[in-house]
């Protein structure tokens, strides 16, 4: 009986994507071009051998760590920034009032429509034009943390942070501040024992979707001048030599890293915040 | 100002502004000198500004007149001194049942071993040390509410503030609780103001019954219960107590129903 239910659950999992692999060869059979649909077992070659160099664009498994690596970095500048930034406007009416009538002029703004300043601001400073590393192994890892595209990823990230931040704070139980006041409760105590826990679920789900986001703003960010790596640039660059089987084997990989790191944090969440299921 | 009394109120007032930009006067000159280890209780119509005058004491809220003096000084916010129980459910739903009683002590500073010890400590007083490392959401809503008196207990006040802390709990339940609370409060000598809407309550626990007017919430009458403990709810002079305050009381909710 057991058996049997797991591979029906795994056959719900398996029925849809299985249909649409067979549509996808039927339809690259009936195409006969591989430049507007290669293969499955093209595309599939090139995944399983992710550490094979592709002509001039370096391997898969290197343009996908060091995209990662970028969007880390951006997105852990505005993790930095967005989440104390949020408890404080959360918490303080009058700083609230004060930030978000501005803070709200940006936020519509889409991430790739910052791409002319950016360029006009920081140009193709990286990391090792302000560290001054100017050779050697270490200059080719920081030149490749180019500002613009760090800011790109920044303005992705920072908002839906920043909003769950502010909603987390917002939210809490006035009770708990309450009777942590009556309890003694100095402002460090407030801030650090009381509201991040109380809106850490919020502010984690936040986190989750500024990931997201972030990764989505990878390929805009990547398709900046300057940009020699990444899998964005490996998919612009891959469309420009009409490879399209390296453009979907790209492109499965930005979706299986961003599903993954998705993973990690709903795991996160469901091992962390049991109680704010339980605590209805 | 007597030496005996821990607490004087002095002609205070409270008048709330609501957010269509009203206002609300919740409370109007509450005269009420308080004694060292005093059980107090309060009873009054709902929305007559009980939970306003607790919150006042407990340095939550601003008064708009008058003062309030702990011992001679004046109050002017929350003091680790002054500990209250909740009308709602106010235990951290993140934390378990000991690191929920060992807050106070972790606020003021207490190195973890102690703190530790001196919740568990509170947790036996009511009952409570074999649930150390529940959750809230795992307690019914007796236990949690003992919980909260553990948790309050545990900064050792001198002066203990409760609002209606047994109103959710079962008749049986809530005649242990107050077997409990009564047990606790001799022990360890407090000073108690109890907050409840059953005047049968009241006069099992309190020294003095403090009777309140519909709003803007007075002192209508104050009554000394001269019983011996422990009570017996079948004592003639307990039905006679509490037949006059519940006179009182009908009176008062009719005004406040009629407008
Ligand atoms: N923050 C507030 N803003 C505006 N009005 C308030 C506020 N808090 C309380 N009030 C008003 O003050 C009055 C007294 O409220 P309070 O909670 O003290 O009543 P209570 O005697 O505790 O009632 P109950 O027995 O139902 O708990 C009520 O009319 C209420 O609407
Ligand atoms: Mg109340």
């Amino acid at each position: 009986m057991r058996w049997k239910s797991f591979f029906l659950t795994a056959g719900m999992y398996l029925i849809i994507p299985a249909l649409f692999l067979i549509c996808w060869h039927v339809a690259a059979r009936q195409v006969q071009n591989e430049v507007i649909l290669p293969g499955i077992g093209q595309v599939a070659g090139l995944l399983r051998h992710p550490a094979q160099d592709l002509i001039s664009m370096g391997s898969l498994a290197a343009n996908v760590g060091i995209s990662l690596v970028r969007v880390l970095a951006g997105y852990l500048l505005a993790v930095m920034l967005a989440v104390p930034l949020g408890i404080v406007m959360g918490y303080y009416r009058p700083v609230f009032k004060l930030l978000n009538g501005f803070l709200s002029l940006f936020r519509p703004i889409p991430p790739l429509a910052w791409v002319p300043l950016v360029l006009a601001w920081f140009g193709v400073a990286s990391l090792a034009s302000v560290m001054k590393v100017e050779s050697g192994p270490s200059y080719i890892f920081l030149n490749n943390l180019k500002f613009s595209m760090i800011f790109i990823i920044f303005i992705g990230a920072f908002y839906p942070v920043l909003t769950s931040s502010i909603h987390g704070v917002a939210n809490v139980r006035r009770i708990l501040l309450d009777s942590a006041h009556v309890l003694g409760a100095g402002r460090r105590d407030i801030f650090r024992k009381i509201l991040l826990p109380a809106a850490a679920p919020s502010i984690v789900n936040g986190m989750r979707i500024g990931l997201g986001v972030a990764w989505m703003c990878l390929v805009s960010a990547e398709m900046l001048p300057g940009s020699l790596s990444g899998v964005g640039y490996l998919i612009t660059h891959a469309y420009t030599m009409a490879n399209t089987d390296i453009v979907i084997a790209g492109m499965i990989s930005i979706g299986l890293v961003g599903a993954g790191l998705d993973l990690v944090f709903r795991l996160w969440e469901e091992k962390k915040f049991a109680w704010t299921r339980m605590a209805r | 100002m007597k030496e005996s009394h821990i607490l004087n109120i002095e002609t205070l007032g409270k008048t709330f502004s609501t957010s269509n930009g009203g206002s609300i006067e919740a409370l109007r000159h509450v005269d009420l000198d308080v004694d060292e280890n005093e059980f107090l209780c309060i009873v009054g119509p709902s929305g007559c500004g009980k939970s306003t005058l607790l919150r006042i004491v407990a340095g939550l809220e601003q008064m708009t007149k008058g003062r309030i003096l702990r011992r001679g000084l004046e109050i002017t916010g929350a003091h680790r001194d002054v500990g209250m129980v909740f009308q709602e459910y106010s235990l951290l739903p993140w934390r378990n049942v000991l690191d929920n009683v060992a807050l106070g002590p972790e606020f003021a500073g207490a190195p973890k071993k102690a703190r530790r010890e001196t919740a568990l400590a509170c947790l036996r007083l009511v009952g409570m040390e074999s649930f150390s490392r529940a959750f809230p959401h795992e307690l019914s809503g007796g236990m949690r509410q003992r919980v909260a008196i553990a948790r309050a207990l545990a900064n050792n006040p001198d002066i203990l503030l409760m609002d209606e802390p047994f109103g959710a709990l079962d008749a049986h339940t809530r005649i242990l609780m107050q077997k409990e609370l009564l047990r606790v409060w001799e022990a360890h000598r407090k000073t108690i103001l109890f907050v409840t809407h059953g005047v049968d309550e009241a006069i099992y626990l309190a020294d003095r019954i403090l009777v309140m007017s519909a709003r803007p919430g007075r002192i209508i009458d104050i009554f000394n219960v001269d019983m011996p403990r422990p009570r017996r709810r079948s004592d003639p002079v307990y039905g006679q107590l509490a037949e006059k305050i519940l006179n009182l009381l009908e009176k008062e909710a009719a005004l406040s129903f009629g407008g």
